[in-house]
């Protein structure tokens, strides 16, 4: 992980991380330009290149509340950015899993921006603060998919199970 | 031990003779629906066949529907390509349940499944759409996922590792007052449990009122249920989910009637009496923003919108034809409508709604999401302020960052587009 480049509240919505008048792009190669578009300084310091890889979003709860549009989860993906939220709404969170998307869930986390934070043996510590977060490990369910390395290879690999159609 | 009717449900489709909350299940599917994002899961789809020498095939073309509704007639190039190419994909494996921008056959996906009797009692739904817990209004098990999700259940026809929500019993009783109805008693909820009070769950609901309810106003709570953050929604078929497969959807054949037991497990029960209830309007920025008519009334509107799969069927244009009666749509405010289907927009023109509402001044769009979702159609202007009877008020979410969507029922949408504010329709939109 990184430095805390972002720090959200509560019940963000797909809406924020990628607006509806942008869905009609669809391609994780072409969703990253318009990441938490209307946040314009965020998007323009996304675009300018000048976050580096493995920066930190830190949310509080609910974070991707609302549509199941998967351009809220391969825009983040699209900039190697990390998610830390204290909860995730469910369609993004099976999102982020099925795409390989670097999030953990943190139900304490408290971080301001500029922080630095580190995974270590699976809680988050923020090392300008010096205090520690326990983290909540994924549904078991969702495990198999994430050592699949997301749920493309997880599905090939059923299909190559099946006998040929 | 007892089952709720999702674990019924998804014991049948895993095959298994009892499962429990948090069990993990792999369901086969029995409905697959996809809108413009189908072009993103065909994508997807071709992905996960890459290197396998296997074609990629759907594992079954008549469980997968196809509904163009986000953006139609297409807003632009890009839009109208992704149609195009589905178009390609649908004819190139024979998908019958392809609803394509048309007048006759053509709607919003979730007016389309229960309307065309796609969706039925015990059914388990999956839909890259969040809204697809609507089907719960027909007694299945209808969730939202994503596009990859889909890919995978166009490859193998079961949904992977679904972990068995907890359910939530909704038990809601009492007689509406006139003018309040299930738009009202979703909002309500949704501002009690908040918008992530139902997240993993599902809300499965119950009492006389549901009883009572039309599957018009069953489909409206269920829509909304995710709002609350909920997995799905569900109304345990009974007689009217009967009476609406036969008579308007046509359907023929045994339907099964899935309850839950007796002795089901809970993970609480919720109850709510209507009879004392009044409008509800979701205030920006947050769905659960949910405060009673009273405290808001009087604030300005531009732009009125009745339509969407939350409230866009012929009761709800029945409501707002009946109040705008004689009336005019307020000098300042412009009032779209766009109802639900084509079948619905034939049968409102047919029942003089639509002549009724442009005789008010309002503009009768074609069928679809419209600007529910802010992509085209009805944009906001900066600091202006929308009253909608869709399901997301999101800061953006009717296109513009800089403006306000409150969310209501029709009735509520009605009186106010006749006072250019928010207006309380037991008032008689004075």
């Amino acid at each position: 992980m990184g430095k805390v480049v972002l720090k959200l509240g509560k019940d963000i919505s797909t809406d924020d991380i990628y607006p509806g008048r942008f869905m009609a792009t669809v391609l994780p190669t072409e969703t990253p330009q318009f990441c938490f578009h209307d946040r314009t300084e965020f998007n323009a310091q996304l675009k300018a290149k000048t976050i580096p890889a493995g920066s930190v979003i830190v949310a509080d709860e609910n974070f991707g509340c609302g549509s199941s549009r998967e351009q809220a989860v391969s825009t983040i993906r699209g900039h190697e950015l990390v998610i830390v939220a204290r909860s995730i709404a469910r369609i993004f969170l099976q999102n982020a899993i099925n795409l390989g998307l670097n999030l953990v869930i943190c139900p304490t986390i408290e971080a301001e921006s500029g922080d630095e934070l580190e995974l270590v043996s699976g809680r988050v510590l923020n090392r300008t603060s010096g205090r520690e977060f326990a983290t909540e490990p994924l549904p078991p369910a969702r495990q198999a998919i994430v050592d699949a390395g997301g749920l493309i290879p997880y599905t090939r690999k059923k299909l190559l199970e099946l006998p040929a159609r | 031990m007892g089952m709720t009717v999702v674990e019924k449900i998804l014991a049948a489709a895993a095959g298994a003779k009892a499962v429990k909350a948090l069990d993990i299940v792999e369901p086969r599917v029995d409905l697959a629906m996809s809108h413009e994002n189908a072009a993103l899961v065909i994508n997807q789809f071709n992905e996960i066949h890459q290197g396998t020498g296997r074609e990629p095939k759907p594992w079954d073309p008549d469980r997968i529907a196809i509904i163009f509704d986000h953006r139609v007639p297409a807003e632009g190039p890009k839009t109208a390509t992704n149609q195009k190419l589905i178009r390609g994909f649908v004819a190139r494996h024979g998908i019958a349940k392809f609803h394509d921008i048309r007048g006759d056959l053509g709607g919003i996906c979730h007016q389309i499944l229960p309307e065309r009797g796609y969706v039925r009692p015990g059914f388990v739904v999956v839909g890259t759409d969040s809204h697809t817990t609507s089907h719960g209004a027909l007694g299945c098990f209808a969730f939202g996922i994503g596009a990859t999700e889909m890919a995978s259940v166009w490859t193998l026809g079961v949904a992977l590792n679904i972990e068995v929500p907890p359910t939530i019993k909704v038990v809601v009783s009492g007689r509406f007052q006139e003018h309040v109805g299930p738009k009202d008693l979703i909002l309500h909820l949704i501002g009690r449990l908040t918008a992530q009070g139902a997240n993993f769950r599902v809300l499965e609901f119950h009492g006389d009122t549901i009883a009572a309810m039309s599957t018009s106003g069953r489909l409206t709570i269920c829509n909304m249920s995710v709002e609350a953050g909920a997995t799905g929604g569900i109304v345990p078929a009974d007689a009217e989910t009967e009476r609406y497969l036969r008579q308007e959807a046509g359907v023929t054949g045994p339907l099964a009637r899935v309850r839950p037991d007796d002795d089901a497990v809970y993970e609480r029960v919720v109850e709510v009496d209507v009879s004392r209830l009044e409008p509800q309007i979701a205030c920006p920025h947050t769905v659960d923003n949910v405060k009673p008519i009273g405290e808001v009334a009087g604030k300005a509107v531009q732009q009125i919108v009745i339509g969407s799969c939350t409230n866009g069927r012929l009761d709800d244009l029945e409501i707002a034809a009946g109040i705008l009666k004689g009336k005019q749509v307020a000098p300042g405010t412009r009032m779209l409508v766009f109802p639900a289907s084509g079948r619905i927009y034939s049968q409102a023109l047919e029942a003089g709604y639509l002549q009724e509402f442009m005789r008010a001044g309002a503009v009768v769009m074609n069928s679809g999401c419209g600007p529910c979702l802010g992509i085209h159609q009805g944009a906001l202007g900066d600091e202006e302020v929308a009253l909608a009877t869709t399901n997301r008020n999101f800061k953006g979410r009717m296109g513009n960052p800089r403006s306000e969507v409150y969310l209501c029922s029709a009735a509520v949408a009605a009186a106010s587009a006749i006072t250019g504010v928010i207006t309380d329709p037991r008032s008689g939109g004075r």
